[in-house]
């Protein structure tokens, strides 16, 4: 089974040869690297950029104007922050021009904290990435999702943000993406640039893959269970998925959900989950103050409160200017298994 | 080579001796067009100090300059055509490529009908994608950021189409400026770019002399192997032999050209700032006129007569656009997302 880099690399090969994908770009994006982290390897293509983030979203923008689909690189969110007024006019841009001018484009960037990466490789895009209209965003978890999610942003007409949770990017899937083989060692000596000189290298890609999606849009129930609904996305996801399965022999049934796309979100799922359980714990990593999940909490109080019988919960990273390197501090600045297991069984025990 | 001309050498239009520079007729056609630019922004103007919009910007003082490039466009959709990735004071373009003045009094009085942004943005953001117009947004930068993906396309695409990009001199301060010149001028991937810079030596309220320390903005392409010229923007007929000259390199070359032109600010930077006439600048439609009328081109009879034309006919168009509906507050949630097909 493909891991997440293998999985989002053969889902841009099948979008570069299917799709109409003609520009994948950014800091060491394209030969000899592929990517920083392996995901851009051996596309057809791929091109490395200046460094320089806003000339990215920019370029992004004009090849989308321009008849292109691109899909632009930033390396890392960390650095993604000084394209934000880019990032707001490639999202008003249909808006502003009503239905003049649309863009067919996917920036990709890996987030979140989980490799060590301290203040500048650890940060969050889906606080601010919600705040900006005009946008999909999306989010994946796993192998699979992520190869259907990729697949579902190289089809879209608008901007699509697809946000890697960089912690996931080297775990080995447990769902087959549609075309890959079996054996894992028999698909990285297909698709793996070899170490050392690769000049000569071209991936042998898998004969099978196809334009598997994962509609934007949709969530996944993960886990089933009626005493509490856990929402969360990313990182955080397996997290939970985790808590959940060992709760279990406690007698704590907890449901969780994938949400896979932050916009448009999926709240009929979390709807009818939170319906059924009367207990919602939201979980993600970004900054507590002003998070996505704060906007899901408020919703679902102003929608579903008489169906609750505990306030819901938020359990975030905290509000301090950055994730510092040593363990201790990491583990003290975003969700860990046992803060997502200790809010889990706090909130099945509350009772109205 | 030379990559920056001086700003010296007398105005063509000046030049002494029988044979016109340009073809008569096409003379002809940009005083006109000219005019009709100048009629245009003064209306619109008036329309603001009317309490028939809310903010006013546009290009008064640079109709010698926004002219020629909107005559010298190639006009059309898709890589195949040239690309225009404008500044707010292009209206003088949009004319010369033959869009009709009464769409931006529409936006001007935000109504429904306006064509370029259903009454969501300001005055002077044209948009029209038939034509490769990309939409004019406010920060004064960002549009040098996009332009050099439209000519990546059209190098790919093959042709003669190129970019367009403009704005002025205060704007080059912002990193999005010199983005453009690396991204323009990459070794071996070098754009078909045409990169403008309308220079009226201010932003806003603030001269730029106090805060560029460059002789001339064009300079700066020099570091990149990006050819560049100064040029006087207030003179029509050098404006249109000089943007023919760095189009036609950009065209066949397929590489960027830096191009600065020196021109004036005659109503002040926007309704912010009063919008009132400033006489201490050249008025290149007064220059021009002289030249035209010096030159046996045009009579000052004739001129009056075309300037009353579009006076009157851009005052009742104005009238018309007073009762046409405001959009609907329901609006607000069309064109966010485009369906996929």
């Amino acid at each position: 089974m493909a891991n997440m880099a293998q999985a989002v690399r053969m889902a841009l090969h099948f979008a570069e040869e299917n799709l109409g994908v003609t520009d994948i770009f950014g800091e060491d994006v394209g030969p000899p690297l592929g990517g920083v982290f392996t995901v851009t390897q051996g596309l057809k293509t791929t091109w490395n950029s200046p460094l320089d983030e806003r000339g990215i979203i920019g370029m992004a923008m004009g090849i989308a104007m321009g008849g292109g689909r691109p899909v632009a690189e930033i390396q890392f969110c960390d650095y993604i922050y000084n394209t934000v007024d880019l990032l707001k006019l490639a999202g008003n841009m249909y808006w502003c021009s009503a239905g003049d001018w649309n863009l067919p484009m996917v920036v990709k960037t890996p987030v979140g904290s989980g490799i060590r990466g301290s203040i500048y490789h650890s940060h969050s895009f889906d606080a601010t990435a919600t705040h900006i209209p005009g946008w999909k965003i999306v989010m994946p978890s796993t192998p699979l999702d992520a190869y259907g999610l990729m697949i579902a942003a190289c089809k879209e007409p608008n901007p699509v943000m697809y946000l890697e949770p960089k912690a996931l990017l080297r775990i080995q899937g447990e769902e087959r993406i549609p075309g890959e083989p079996d054996d894992p060692k028999a698909l990285s000596k297909l698709i793996d640039a070899p170490l050392g000189d690769r000049s000569q290298w071209k991936a042998q890609w898998p004969a099978g893959l196809e334009a598997f999606e994962v509609p934007i849009g949709k969530a996944k129930v993960v886990r089933e269970g009626d005493r509490v609904t856990v929402v969360s996305y990313g990182r955080t996801l397996p997290l939970c998925k985790k808590a959940a399965d060992e709760l279990a022999a406690d007698g704590i049934s907890a449901e969780v959900i994938d949400l896979r796309t932050l916009w448009p979100y999926d709240w009929d799922a979390i709807k009818a989950s939170v319906e059924k359980t009367s207990r919602v714990l939201f979980v993600n990593e970004d900054t507590e103050v002003t998070n996505f999940g704060e906007h899901l909490m408020r919703r679902t109080v102003e929608e579903l409160f008489y169906k609750l019988s505990a306030p819901p919960k938020l359990l975030a990273g905290k509000f301090v200017p950055g994730i510092g390197l040593a363990d201790n501090l990491e583990h003290a600045s975003v969700p860990q298994l046992a803060d997502i297991s200790g809010a889990i069984r706090a909130l099945a025990a509350e009772e109205p | 080579m030379d990559h920056v001309a001086s700003n010296t050498k007398p105005p063509r239009t000046k030049a002494s001796g029988a044979a016109l520079p340009l073809p008569r007729e096409l003379l002809v056609q940009m005083h006109e067009l000219m005019v009709e630019t100048r009629a245009l922004e003064e209306r619109l103007i008036q329309m603001y100090k009317q309490g028939h919009g809310y903010f006013w910007i546009g290009g008064p003082g640079e109709e010698a300059f926004n002219v020629p490039l909107g005559l010298l466009m190639k006009k059309g959709q898709g890589p195949a055509y040239d690309y225009l990735h404008a500044h707010y004071r292009q209206s003088g373009t949009m004319l010369a490529l033959g869009e009709e003045p009464i769409g931006a009094l529409r936006q001007m009085k935000n109504t429904a009908t306006d064509p370029y942004s259903r009454g969501r943005n300001f005055a002077g953001h044209f948009s029209k994608k038939q034509w490769n117009i990309a939409p004019v947004s406010s920060p004064i930068e960002v549009q040098y950021q996009m332009a050099p993906g439209t000519a990546w396309m059209q190098k790919r695409h093959g042709g003669d189409g190129i970019s367009i990009v403009t704005g002025g001199d205060a704007g080059t301060a912002e990193g999005d400026f010199a983005s453009c010149l690396v991204w323009s001028s990459r070794p071996g991937n070098e754009v078909p770019l045409l990169i403008i810079v309308t220079n009226n030596q201010w932003g806003i309220s603030t001269a730029a002399q106090g805060q560029h320390g460059e002789k001339h903005v064009a300079d700066r392409g020099k570091a990149f192997n990006i050819r560049s010229k100064t040029i006087d923007g207030n003179d029509p007929v050098n404006c249109y032999l000089e943007l023919q000259e760095a189009m036609d390199y950009v065209r066949k070359e397929r590489k960027p050209f830096l191009m600065e032109a020196m021109v004036s600010r005659l109503y002040g930077h926007s309704s912010a700032s009063g919008a009132n006439f400033v006489g201490n600048e050249t008025d290149c439609v007064a220059s021009y006129e002289r030249y035209l009328e010096q030159a046996g081109v045009l009579t000052r009879e004739q001129m009056d007569g075309i300037r009353k034309k579009w006076v009157e006919t851009l005052a009742e168009q104005a009238r018309q656009v007073r009762d046409e509906p405001q959009p609907e507050g329901s609006d607000i949630w069309k064109f966010i997302f485009k369906e996929r097909e």
